[in-house]
């Protein structure tokens, strides 16, 4: 009987909780398709608002998933071969160096755009242009990247793998392309996931570095929160549920194969 | 090309655009903090200086208060969601995750939605009391933004953690005659250590240095990540906001490296 009511009251908390969550989130997605959130649903629903956030933020929506695949891009071309490199090195200075390229993880945002701006400030060209919200992407997601290859690395015994590509007489970047990188498909695109999602939503160092004529779809919903109706503002995130629910779920479908095996 | 040689050449790329966009970044901050009037005493503003000394005080507090809830509330519900099976139980789990890849400005959003002047608690006060409550935007809003971008994260940590825990353990307490809340504090709680000290550290750092649920909600906040941004916009007070900006990356980064020391796993904050 005790067990019981323990069970009842532990469940009943658990919902309260996940009502917490869960409903801002659907009223927001009402609100994006309501024609007068005010009225509630009954006054009727509607597509307008997606439309008019379409027509008015368009450019931060296609801005974004080109910063965040340009982000993917960077991190690849830079984060593989340095995790492959940190993992077969080891050692002291490898440990060192992934110690400093996981600092943008702790360190606010804010510092970092501030020391970005502080030190480009002054390049007019490279400052106004998307390269600049790029480089502070870079930083950000980069230990993502490199960590989830490494802890590949870990599990499949590369250096075996490596050896005997070896001896087979292979040339190192043969290698690396033909035994390492196939075999670090599943790290590669967990980090890859983790880092599209993490620029897409990318505010704090964002705002700081955008200028009007480069706004992403993060600095356009702040816009929007301040500035827009609660109908346009919530169509606005019902738009940027829409991008980054599917790679949540891709997400955790990787997780759950990896544990399940 | 030897191997040796090749695995520098790995290293290249990450190295130069390491120091190109961090350190030489961070480096420039620093040396800017110490370069206002006050000079290198500027960094001892933050403790000096009454205004920002409060300031400081109130985000430590809100940080610590939603540490605490945050580990309180995610560990009733992890462990329970972790021991028992029930129809519907994934879809709590789902409901429970799905806000992990929510943004700052999304979550101070939702918070305006809950309690702000459109919102729901003020909906059902309105209608209840005849009071509207509104509390979206000053520091309560925030601490329930908080609790929300945590939450997820610490469910997380605490359900994995918990599903390591040995169940013998718990098993033979209790044929020994510990009652269920002596199991709780004897037993669950000390394995589930590590993880609660991690994720603990995840919401404080995350509490302590996040700017966009604070922006969206007021921009008058009284809390760190806001008296930078309007010293840095508003005021164009460079130093100060470098000095600042410092300070909060210092103590964020210690708070991580802390728990990580005693946990001896890798943690890392978001937001």
């Amino acid at each position: 009987m005790r067990d019981r009511i323990i069970f009842a009251l532990q469940l009943l908390f658990t919902l309260i909780v996940a009502a917490f969550l869960a409903v801002p989130a659907a009223l927001s997605i009402a609100a994006g398709v309501t024609v007068n959130y005010f009225r509630g649903i009954q006054s009727g629903v509607t597509l307008q608002w997606v439309a008019q956030v379409l027509d008015l933020y368009a450019g931060t929506i296609m801005a974004s998933i080109a910063i965040a695949l340009g982000t993917l891009l960077v991190t690849l071309v830079v984060g593989v071969p340095a995790a492959y490199a940190l993992y077969v090195r080891g050692g002291r200075l490898a440990r060192l160096v992934e110690e400093i390229i996981t600092l943008p993880v702790a360190i606010p945002g804010l510092a970092l755009a501030l020391g970005l701006l502080l030190s480009y400030g002054g390049f007019g060209n490279f400052r106004r242009s998307w390269l600049f919200i790029l480089a502070g992407h870079v930083i950000f997601t980069m230990p993502f990247m490199v960590r989830s290859v490494m802890a590949i690395f870990a599990s499949i015994d590369v250096k075996s793998l490596d050896e005997g590509a070896a001896s087979l007489g292979a040339a190192p970047w043969r290698r690396f392309v033909d035994v390492i990188v196939p075999n670090a498909a599943p790290g590669i695109l967990a980090g890859s996931l983790m880092v599209v999602t993490l620029s897409l939503g990318e505010f704090n160092l964002t705002w700081m570095l955008h200028t009007p004529l480069t706004k992403t779809l993060p600095v356009g919903l702040a816009d929007s929160y301040a500035s827009m109706r609660l109908e346009v503002a919530s169509a606005y995130t019902l738009i940027f549920f829409v991008m980054i629910i599917p790679l949540l779920v891709a997400m955790q479908w990787i997780g759950e194969r990896g544990s399940a095996k | 090309m030897s191997h040796k040689s090749f695995v520098w050449i790995c290293l290249l790329p990450l190295a130069a655009v390491t120091a190109a966009f961090f350190l030489l970044p961070m480096a420039r901050l620093l040396v800017t903090g110490a370069e206002g009037p006050r000079g290198l005493a500027e960094y001892l503003a933050i403790l000096v200086e009454p205004r920002y000394r409060a300031t400081l005080v109130n985000t430590v507090l809100l940080a610590a208060a939603t540490t605490v809830a945050t580990l309180i509330i995610a560990t009733i519900a992890g462990l329970f969601l972790q021991r028992h099976r029930f129809p519907g139980r994934a879809v709590l789990v789902a409901i429970l995750t799905f806000p992990l890849a929510f943004p700052g400005v999304v979550i101070g959003f939702m918070i305006i939605l809950l309690a702000g002047r459109q919102g729901l608690i003020g909906d059902v006060s309105a209608r209840l009391t005849g009071d509207k409550l509104v509390f979206a935007y000053s520091i309560y809003g925030l601490f329930l933004g908080y609790l929300y971008f945590s939450i997820p994260r610490v469910i997380l940590t605490i359900m994995a953690a918990a599903q390591k825990l040995d169940p013998g353990l718990a098993e033979a307490a209790r044929s020994l005659g510990a009652g269920p809340f002596a199991v709780l504090r004897d037993v669950i709680l000390p394995g589930l250590a590590p993880a609660l000290v991690a994720s603990g550290a995840i919401a404080f750092a995350t509490a302590m240095g996040a700017f966009g649920t604070a922006f969206t909600l007021a921009t008058n906040i009284d809390v760190l990540p806001m008296l930078i941004y309007t010293e840095f916009t508003l005021a164009g007070n460079l130093a100060t906001s470098a000095a600042l900006s410092v300070g909060l990356g210092v103590m964020t980064w210690l708070i991580l490296a802390l728990a990580r020391s005693f946990t001896g796993n890798s943690v890392a904050a978001a937001g």
